[in-house]
């Protein structure tokens, strides 16, 4: 972190921003958003000498100004337009431009003791119980945009189930943002109380300008609570996205993440989990980035405690001039013997101009561990592509059949067939090269 | 069927077969064999059109046109069929959708209907006993985590699939034990046929007491050195490759 002072925009123009914040009559989190916003002012977004983001330059954000939207000011959304996003059979929260809309959600139904609403709601209904949790797994000096995001998040979702509750559907959540300039800034708390287990998906869409996105999610697993959370990146082409998951694993509690980066012009994602005794965490990814596109993947696992189990995967795939990052941490503490971690990160570049960078670091002080990792940065097996045509398939068709079947990996992996279904077809129409027919499958 | 006409190959400056000439007959079954480093690898790849080698020289003419001139893809189409040495794993492809896509590409090719996937499956069982395989092994990833001897049936089962004009054997026996080399064997000398011809290239006689062939080459130095019947490849077996290499030079 420099010392330097760091000049930003955004409190200037966020300076009257608090009337379109959610718990404004809530006096520990107007303390909390006052400390952030004097932290924000001292540090201002990441800049590349910052380790965690030398190689993801976020400047162009000051040079454009993503202004607060008021609730009176989000855009008309039709719910025809988010069908092709909505799975059906699900609870859906619809966020529009960092507001919750009330008339796209569907959340009928819900058992009596599950809690599925918006930030703003909650903070009005249950404060008391959104303070239990917030900023318990991330605080506001994480980096600049926690801060940010403390500051200023507009709206939010929060959900809390009790001990023993198995979610009979899979809670939707989708972000959409409808303008130019706009800033859609929204938080939420997911909590699991002991051995209860949900399935979340979140989406997020948006229109085809140049707009920002920054979501921190704060997730608490209990004992032996298991969440499985696919993140569905999917903005517009010219779009800003930050976004962060911090998660709090009790003792025995699973998280499985699938993280799915096809869309916006920037991407960051965290993933941070702390592991407890026998906590298991795995991590997917899948990003596809062509053009100028550039989507940076950082996650970080600690095992705190011994027993705990970590998997991970990220792929990525890169066509023309776009630039991929991953930085994979995993730090395991004195105490955590009998750790069980495994990371892998695969990079394909379709093109001699696409760039991936790739870093995993390892931290290590306890001596009675398992820890391996692998990564790989390289073309498509030119063996493979002839022995292909050597049955008849054609170059390009080679090509397009080894590249999927590469990225398809991550997308069998989804469990939710629905699901599984939506993306795959997102997979395909991302796809870098024309002409793949399902058919294949 | 096949027909090699002083056929010169360079890799990179340097050349590798030196003037091979050879003509394959429909229905015959050639055998090219040699000691290591004779070109005989060369030659199957050359045939089926791999990359980064160069002919300096010469043709080969299959089926009245120039091989050489053509795809890799579109020799394949057009019935040569090369079974590799060593087979490419390629994860996340399974053998069946791999079969059914090369199959059409071919029927495709030909003017023919493509199959649609109930009849291929249908298809695909039959042939599939043929090599003594397992159905599971359709539904795994093209030759990943497959064993030597289970790779060499794959690849035979997949010119049963094809039923090729021109099959090239590259040292299908190479990693197969004696049982293994059975089945494999079975299942090529079921595809023999009138109209089908068979270049199997092999290091060792083994192979030959199992697929009987009708010509045996003896290639050395990047050339054919001498041809006989099949009684060539046991004098071989009996006096190694020597005397022929010395007869060359």
């Amino acid at each position: 972190m420099s010392a330097e002072k760091v000049s930003s925009q955004y409190p200037e123009l966020y300076a009257d921003a608090e009337t379109i914040c959610a718990g404004q009559s809530v006096a520990w989190l107007q303390t909390l958003r006052e400390q952030a916003v004097a932290q924000f002012a001292e540090q201002g977004f990441p800049s590349l000498r910052d380790e965690e983001w030398r190689y993801t330059n976020v400047a162009a954000i000051e040079k454009k100004r993503f202004s607060p939207v008021s609730h009176a000011d989000i855009g008309a959304v039709e719910l025809a337009s988010l069908e092709q996003y909505l799975l059906a059979d699900t609870w859906a929260v619809v966020l529009v431009d960092g507001h919750f809309s009330a008339a796209l959600s569907k959340l009928d139904g819900l058992p009596e003791s599950v809690t599925v609403t918006n930030m703003a709601g909650a903070l009005e209904s249950q404060a008391d119980l959104v303070e239990q949790y917030f900023a318990q797994a991330v605080n506001t000096t994480e980096q600049g945009f926690s801060a940010f995001n403390a500051a200023w998040f507009s709206d939010g979702v929060f959900i809390h189930l009790p001990a023993k509750e198995v979610l009979a559907k899979t809670i939707q959540i989708v972000h959409v943002v409808t303008q130019a300039e706009f800033m859609a800034n929204t938080r939420h708390i997911i909590a699991l109380e002991q051995s209860a287990e949900a399935k979340i998906v979140e989406s997020f869409i948006g229109c085809d300008e140049a707009y920002c996105t920054a979501a921190v999610n704060e997730v608490f697993l209990a004992k032996n609570a298991d969440l499985t959370l696919y993140k569905l990146q999917l903005e517009g082409v010219k779009a800003y996205h930050f976004g962060g998951t911090y998660v709090k694993q009790a003792r025995d509690s699973r998280f499985t993440h699938h993280n799915f980066a096809f869309g916006a012009l920037l991407a960051r994602s965290d993933v941070h989990t702390d592991l407890q005794q026998a906590a298991e965490c795995d991590l997917n990814g899948l990003s596809l980035a062509e053009k100028r596109q550039h989507i940076d993947n950082h996650t970080r696992i600690n095992h705190l405690e011994p027993h705990a189990t970590s998997r991970e995967l990220y792929k990525s795939v890169l066509n023309h001039r776009a630039r991929v990052v991953f930085q994979g941490r995993v730090l395991v503490a004195e105490q955590a013997q009998k750790t069980d971690s495994d990371m892998h990160n695969h990079n394909l570049l379709l093109s001699d101009d696409a760039e991936a960078d790739a870093k995993p670091q390892l931290e290590i002080y306890a001596d009675d561990v398992k820890c391996a990792h692998g990564v790989t940065v390289g073309q498509l097996d030119e063996q493979a592509i002839f022995y292909l045509q050597s049955r008849c398939v054609d170059v390009a068709t080679a090509k397009n059949m080894l590249t999927f079947a590469f990225a398809n990996e991550m997308v069998e992996r989804i469990k939710l067939k629905p699901l599984h279904d939506q993306v795959l077809a997102q997979l395909l129409q991302h796809f870098p090269q024309a002409g793949v027919e399902q058919d294949w499958l | 069927m096949l027909s090699i006409e002083n056929l010169h190959v360079s890799v990179g400056d340097k050349p590798i077969l030196n003037g091979v000439n050879l003509q394959i007959n429909a229905g015959e079954v050639h055998a090219i064999m040699g000691p290591n480093g004779a070109g005989k690898s060369t030659l199957s790849h050359v045939l089926s059109g791999k990359a980064g080698y160069t002919v300096t020289e010469g043709k080969v003419i299959y089926k009245g046109q120039d091989l050489l001139e053509m795809a890799p893809e579109m020799r394949a189409r057009e019935g040569v069929f090369l079974a590799f040495q060593y087979p490419v794993e390629i994860p996340g492809v399974s053998n069946i959708y791999l079969l059914k896509a090369a199959l059409n590409a071919m029927r495709k090719h030909q003017g023919l209907q493509e199959v649609d996937a109930m009849d291929f499956l249908v298809l695909v069982k039959d042939k599939i006993k043929l090599l003594e395989m397992d159905e599971k092994f359709l539904y795994r990833s093209v030759n990943e985590g497959f064993s030597g001897g289970e790779k060499k049936r794959n690849e035979i089962l997949q010119a049963a699939v094809l039923e090729p004009s021109m099959c090239i054997l590259d040292e299908t026996d190479s990693g197969l034990d004696i049982d293994a080399l059975k089945v494999v064997a079975a299942g090529v000398n079921s595809l023999r046929a009138e109209d089908r011809s068979f270049l199997m290239i092999t290091h060792y006689q083994r192979l030959l007491d199992y697929i009987k062939p009708d010509i045996v080459h003896v290639l050395a130095d990047g050339r054919i050195a001498k041809t006989g019947g099949p009684e060539l490849a046991l004098e071989l077996e009996a006096k190694g490759y020597n005397w022929i290499t010395e007869q060359v030079a």
